[in-house]
């Protein structure tokens, strides 16, 4: 139910736009104007909502995660990426998370063979992982000849480089066989194997069946049944100076593209997606390992009420003096 | 909010690149895009045609060029029989060309708007113009 429940899901996504696009033609300004609008405004405010609400919650402890030398005697070489104690060590430490996902590579397998446990190394999710992730990225920059008017030339030779082939008209982009071959192994993965499949939720397919959805939507409208493409670009031009128009006759599988488009932004701020900002967030890779160099003081602490023994004492001198204790102060 | 200061500013960047396209679009107006037949070849044509409907030719006019291309290049075969059962000859510079003959104003008007930049004319000669 979990895996087929997203999938359903995801279909009836798709058919609510082409039905309503080619049934009725008053719904273009829903499916093209509203919904694109609302999902933008979803996304972006939900997305700092939940920034916001990671950053009013403390972190007590200093709580990197290390797997290197630790900074110590000058003698002893510090393994500065794995074990930072410098911001700028933390900043180097983030910058190969976040664009390589150096701690995914040191992903393990481990299978019970002749009754004991082997562990090995397993880089297939990695490669999968960061396929799919640069591909997703280079479509998302690839996409701004859409909205901007004269298109600026950076965009134009990422292009020119995912089309390098020259394979067929229009021309092939690599960046697209890419993310179909990684998210379809991301979705088999989750199928295939039993313990995967286990700790796999709804949450989990779905958003891989909708970019799965936005995928092929997308290649289809550019490789098979055609679409109207300067009136894509001049639906998106209006949308995004805010003058929206509605040119006729740009073809029902965009409007299926845009509203699964639509749905992933909003539904983005409320899932794992939010990941994107997560990972900066998190306190076991964004700390300092400095624990022995820099107080750390928990943001939970608050003053509590001492009574040292000098106090005692002054209290209690007189009746200390009585019973015949001794005192430090006379 | 802890650390404010970092959060506040990553989602500063957050925030403008998310909405970029709005902000680099900020006050301007759509331009309307549509290729000009205007051309004394078409003009001359007692009923406006090309080889297919405009609708096929607006979408699949690079597919049907890559075909025609293979078909001469690999078949040398020049003729092309259109939909509605005329034959026309196959050639990019005599054939195209002779009628959009306003490169600047015909393919080009949305394949800049486009970005797209099609490779004919690393082979081809392209027709020469009035630079206007």
């Amino acid at each position: 139910m979990k895996t087929v429940l997203p999938f359903i899901a995801v279909v009836i996504l798709m058919l609510l736009p082409l039905f309503g696009v080619t049934v009725a033609h008053q719904t273009q300004v829903f499916f093209g104007v509203i919904v694109p609008y609302a999902a933008v405004a979803v996304f972006v405010l939900g997305f700092i909502y939940r920034v916001v609400q990671w950053g009013k919650s403390p972190v007590p402890f200093c709580i990197p995660t290390t797997c290197g030398q630790q900074k110590s005697l000058p003698w002893i070489k510090q393994d500065k990426l794995e074990n930072p104690v410098t911001t700028m060590q933390v900043v180097g430490r983030m910058f190969l998370e976040v664009l390589f996902f150096r701690s995914l590579f040191r992903n393990m397998k481990t299978e019970m063979k002749e009754g004991k446990a082997v562990y090995g190394s397993e880089k297939l999710l990695w490669l999968a992982g960061l396929a799919f992730h640069w591909s997703f990225l280079f479509i998302f920059v690839r996409h701004y000849r859409f909205f901007v008017q004269d298109v600026p030339a950076v965009i134009k030779m990422m292009e020119g480089a995912d089309s390098f082939f020259q394979i067929g008209a229009p021309l092939f982009y690599m960046t697209d066989a890419v993310i179909l071959g990684a998210v379809t192994f991301l979705l088999v993965r989750r199928v295939y194997l039993p313990q995967i499949r286990y700790i796999s939720l709804a949450a989990d397919f779905f958003p891989l069946f909708l970019i799965l959805g936005i995928a092929i939507t997308g290649i289809l409208m550019r490789y098979f049944f055609k679409v109207h493409i300067v009136g894509v670009k001049q639906l998106a031009m209006g949308l995004v100076s805010l003058n929206p128009i509605i040119p006729q006759g740009i073809g029902a599988i965009f409007y299926v593209h845009l509203f699964l488009i639509s749905i992933l932004l909003m539904y983005f701020p409320f899932s794992k997606l939010m990941h994107m900002g997560g990972v900066f967030l998190s306190p076991t890779r964004n700390m300092a390992n400095d624990s022995r160099i820099v107080r750390y003081i928990n943001p939970w602490n608050y003053p509590v009420h001492v009574h040292t023994y000098e106090e005692y004492e002054d209290e209690f001198r007189e009746k200390m003096k009585k019973a015949g204790l001794p005192v430090e102060k006379e | 909010m802890y650390n404010s200061g970092k959060i506040i500013a990553g989602l500063a960047v957050f925030f403008i690149l998310a909405t970029l396209p709005f902000l680099l679009n900020l006050g301007k107006a759509n331009a309307k895009i549509e290729p000009s037949i205007d051309t004394p070849e078409i003009n001359a044509m007692p009923v406006k045609h090309c080889v297919e409907p405009k609708a096929f030719m607006r979408s699949e006019h690079m597919q049907l060029l890559n075909t025609w291309r293979d078909e001469v290049v690999r078949n040398g075969n020049r003729i092309y029989v259109g939909s509605d059962g005329n034959e026309y000859g196959i050639s990019l510079q005599n054939g195209c060309m002779k009628c959009h003959s306003n490169k600047k104003e015909f393919c080009d008007k949305c394949h800049n708007y486009m970005a797209v930049v099609p490779y004919c004319w690393s082979c081809h000669i392209a027709p020469k113009e009035n630079k206007s």
